[in-house]
């Protein structure tokens, strides 16, 4: 099976994804520290503008959990010069779409908005980053706001519950296993005095990075950010950025957890992984291969085609892993089983899958194969120029540089067979582990 | 036998704001029309292969047929079992995305330049001779059975499916498009076999593509794809009247928070004033800054998100719908502000400065959904799907832009009735009271 196809393989023969006409990538930095990026697409007369600071929920004060997503929520209530519902107004009036996203490491704001409107959005965005107002009806209003989303986003959902838990016991130490949003009881606690410290301490142009893609010119671009941006002063006071880091772990963890809500039973495996370090990607590269080999999609992976497949023990199966963090975060395996397959048989058999593969390898087609499709998938990423944004955005507020980002598709080419299986060795050590159940009751005894 | 490759360009539209954008018509040597965009930037082609009816020509007591046949097309053809050819895909760095939806099944492709012509032809074994293999079918069984079981713990889900029902009721509308646990647990080989016969045939065909590739090239291939489809498969349905009336169905389900969902007559799209009802709803409850969201969300607190929408389920049976989540204890306060704000909207319309806003709104960001092939791709599959007029792009900012204070002050008493809104909750609410006997977990 299969063979007929493989002759593909080598015919695979792609352009570096660079020498394509649109998607080319230069960067700039003001004087002030502000980094900029500008990725050029000019297919379409728009732009997308975005802000990213290097502050995120792991970068919080203790007990303080939820406060970088509640400052997002609060960077929309108004300024100096913009009363309040001014912000949505003007990107509505000016036919713009955007939004603003937190993560443990960053903090973002985009825009979408015809390429005319640019300077507009340079202006609001530069104009709230130093000027913004808060009184405490507002800070009431919007910690509700925030509340519900908690509610609708975790509360409501058993998995993101577990999920909460399993981060919790993952990260003994290291604020990556407080959840993004907070718990509920810290974010009630959450106040106008607490918002305006976090903001005072990471909202500076030495500590953003401007991206902006789309239909325009880098030296446009920077013009434009010289204007807007150039006049904010730096901070002197910006703090480094040293978690806590997590004691050596030496002892496997495990969950179960039961909802009435929930009648679908799932394993999930995460184990703790080393992230990206700038520089030195290589460790990281095949932890990514790792994870697509292991568990990419379909059923061409090695879970796919043992659980999903062979064994007929798994409805799904996946293994991710997202090195791109400034401290190490997890790999995750997820599966599914099939009616009358309990957790424990699905946890055995994703053992063995991981034994295999450490001991014996796989077949090296997989690897082939898998290289084609990244090859290619470095050329449809040029059709999303927001896509490529948030990837600059996120490498870069990560401790990553813009080489780090370009050399990263060639050192993931580099990656070997047996890196792959030296990372698997390394990486799949049980004393590192969560191991968590979503417990369905009769789930074993169903046809 | 050497077929002659001759494609015609019919029209050139043009978006206004994305002049750069050239939407061509083009027929196949063999008669296939298709939406196309040449955008040589970059050596790879998006294409959107679409086929009318979908989930809609699911036959009775075969709910998920459609969407389980559909979901089985990358499962296997010919001597390729299901890795086989997923290892084929990859091998070609081909990607292929199969999907049902209530009146369409949408297949895209994102094939590379140099290997398009064996990337499609690959596609090509998918969609004309898919093998529906029991040992396939058995693992898409189960996988939909799960996903089924899931959906049933998302108050999302069960208000929706609620709703269709009370919206259209014994037609194919208010079915769940990927069935049922009863429904796909009795479905057989046959039966897919035989909607794959029905659904994907050439009158029901619809193909846009947009990427490095000419009319010529791609007329020549869109033939080569559709060799072999049946030239009629069965027809689409009746129009479908919405038939839901006002009030307030409470599906208990134990949750922190209740999931209210509503629905209200709408018009056609034909109705000389549809674009008039389109401006005021975006004022009403399209995203930030609508007067929803800045009543509960902005105002209130009392709500993560609020949206109101058309929902086209063809052109003739179009309805006004929404969604809004919040805590138990303030879901009926909230729905009370919905009831207000409509009341208002129905009473006195817009003012001429929302009507500004929202017009500066809806016409500059219509180009920003043109940046991209794949998205391009898509818009064009959706506008021949939902039968909107070849010219579309280019007078729709115009229709907009056409729109008054008065248009909307009529159609909006006109058209919104308070009395006519129903609503389904699915949560624990409290102090609301049901008016249906529908009171009970499904």
């Amino acid at each position: 099976m299969g063979r007929f196809w493989a002759a593909f393989v080598v015919a695979v023969f792609l352009p570096p994804a660079a020498l394509a006409e649109t998607g080319r990538v230069s960067t700039f930095a003001l004087p002030n520290g502000l980094q900029g990026v500008v990725i050029e697409d000019n297919r379409a007369p728009v732009v997308t503008h975005m802000l990213w600071y290097r502050a995120g929920a792991a970068d919080e004060p203790v007990s303080k959990s939820g406060l970088a997503h509640f400052v997002e929520h609060l960077l929309f209530k108004g300024t100096r010069n913009l009363g309040p519902g001014a912000f949505d107004r003007i990107i509505r009036e000016n036919g713009g779409q955007g939004n603003a996203f937190t993560s443990y490491d960053y903090t973002g704001y985009f825009q979408r908005v015809a390429r005319d409107r640019l300077s507009l959005m340079m202006q609001l965005e530069a104009d709230r980053m130093v000027n913004l107002v808060l009184d405490e009806e507002i800070v009431r209003i919007e910690r509700d706001v925030v509340l519900e989303e908690r509610t609708t986003r975790t509360d409501s959902d058993p998995g993101a519950l577990l999920s909460e838990h399993r981060r919790a016991a993952q990260f003994m130490n290291h604020p990556y296993g407080l959840p993004i949003i907070g718990w509920r009881h810290e974010i009630e606690d959450l106040s106008l005095h607490d918002a305006l410290d976090f903001y005072k301490t990471y909202y500076a142009p030495n500590n953003a990075i401007l991206i902006v893609a789309g239909d325009v010119t880098p030296e446009e671009v920077k013009v434009l950010a010289e204007e807007y941006y150039g006049h904010l002063p730096r901070s002197e006071t910006l703090p480094e950025r040293v978690r806590p880091q997590e004691p050596p772990q030496i002892s496997p963890r495990r969950l179960t957890y039961s909802d009435p809500r929930e009648r679908q039973p799932y394993l999930v495996r995460s184990y703790l992984a080393p992230n990206r370090a700038s520089g030195a990607q290589a460790g990281a590269a095949a932890l990514t291969m790792l994870s697509y080999i292991l568990g990419g999609t379909g059923v061409t992976s090695l879970l796919g085609e043992e659980l999903q497949i062979n064994r007929n023990t798994a409805v799904f199966s996946r293994a991710w892993y997202s090195g791109t963090s400034l401290d190490p975060d997890s790999f995750v395996i997820y599966a599914q089983p099939r009616p009358g397959v309990s957790l424990q048989e699905l946890e055995d058999a994703i053992d063995a899958v991981i034994a295999d593969l450490i001991a014996n390898g796989f077949e090296a087609g997989k690897l082939d194969r898998l290289k084609a499709r990244m090859r290619a998938e470095d050329i449809y990423k040029l059709d999303n120029h927001a896509g490529r944004a948030r990837t600059y955005g996120r490498a870069l507020t990560t401790g990553l540089t813009v080489e780090d980002v370009q050399s990263w598709p060639e050192i993931l080419q580099a990656v070997t067979r047996k890196d792959i299986m030296a990372a698997a060795a390394k990486v799949f050590d049980i004393n590192k582990s969560v191991t968590s159940w979503m417990v369905v009751d009769g789930w074993e005894n169903s046809p | 036998m050497i077929r002659l490759v001759f494609a015609i360009c019919i029209a050139l539209l043009s978006v206004p704001a994305t002049a750069r954008i050239k939407i061509e018509e083009v027929v196949s040597p063999g008669g296939i029309k298709a939406r196309f965009v040449n955008e040589p930037s970059i050596p790879f082609v998006s294409l959107a292969i679409g086929f009318r009816g979908g989930a809609s020509l699911d036959p009775d007591g075969k709910v998920g047929v459609t969407s389980m046949m559909t979901a089985l097309l990358e499962e296997g053809t010919g001597d390729l079992d299901a890795r086989g050819f997923a290892e084929a895909a990859e091998a070609l760095a081909a990607k292929f995305r199969f999907e049902t939806r209530r009146d369409s099944i949408r297949i895209t492709a994102e094939v590379l330049t140099e290997n398009r012509d064996a990337a499609l032809a690959l596609l090509r074994r998918a969609i004309v001779e898919p093998a529906f293999t029991e040992d396939a079918i058995s693992r898409v069984r189960a996988r939909y059975l799960a996903g089924i079981e899931q959906n049933m713990q998302t108050p999302r889900y069960l208000a929706g499916q609620r709703m269709s029902e009370l919206s259209y009721p014994g037609h194919a509308y208010s079915n769940p498009v990927d069935g049922t646990l009863a429904s796909i647990t009795a479905l057989t080989r046959d039966d897919l076999v035989e909607m794959h016969r029905r659904a994907m045939s050439m009158d029901h065909l619809v193909v846009s593509a947009v990427g490095d590739i000419t009319a010529e090239e791609l007329g020549r291939l869109i033939d080569h794809l559709a060799e072999g489809l049946p030239g009629t498969g069965v027809p689409l349905p009746p129009d479908a009247e919405f038939a839901a009336t006002g009030g307030v169905s409470v599906i208990e389900i134990p949750t922190p928070q209740s999931t209210a969902v509503w629905a209200h007559p709408g018009l056609s799209r034909d109705d000389p004033d549809f674009m008039a009802a389109f401006v005021m709803n975006h004022i009403l409850g399209g995203g930030f800054g609508s007067r929803l969201m800045t009543e509960l969300r902005v105002n209130r607190g009392l709500t993560y998100g609020v949206y109101s929408y058309f929902v086209y389920n063809t052109a003739h049976s179009v309805h006004l719908a929404g969604a809004v989540t919040s805590a138990n204890g303030t879901v009926a306060e909230v729905m009370n502000v919905i009831r207000t704000e409509w009341d208002r909207m129905a009473t006195e319309g817009v003012t001429e400065e929302e009507l500004e806003i929202a017009k500066k709104n809806l016409t500059g960001s219509y180009a920003l959904r043109f940046d991209g092939n794949t998205r391009i791709a898509g818009i064009l599959q959706s506008m021949q799907i939902d039968n909107f007029p070849d010219n579309y792009v280019n007078i729709r900012n115009d229709l907009v832009r056409a729109v008054t204070v008065e248009d909307i002050r009529r159609v909006a008493s006109e058209m919104l009735d308070t009395g006519a809104l129903r609503f389904v909750v699915a949560g624990q609410p409290e102090g609301l009271v049901a008016t249906d006997h529908g009171v009970s977990e499904k």
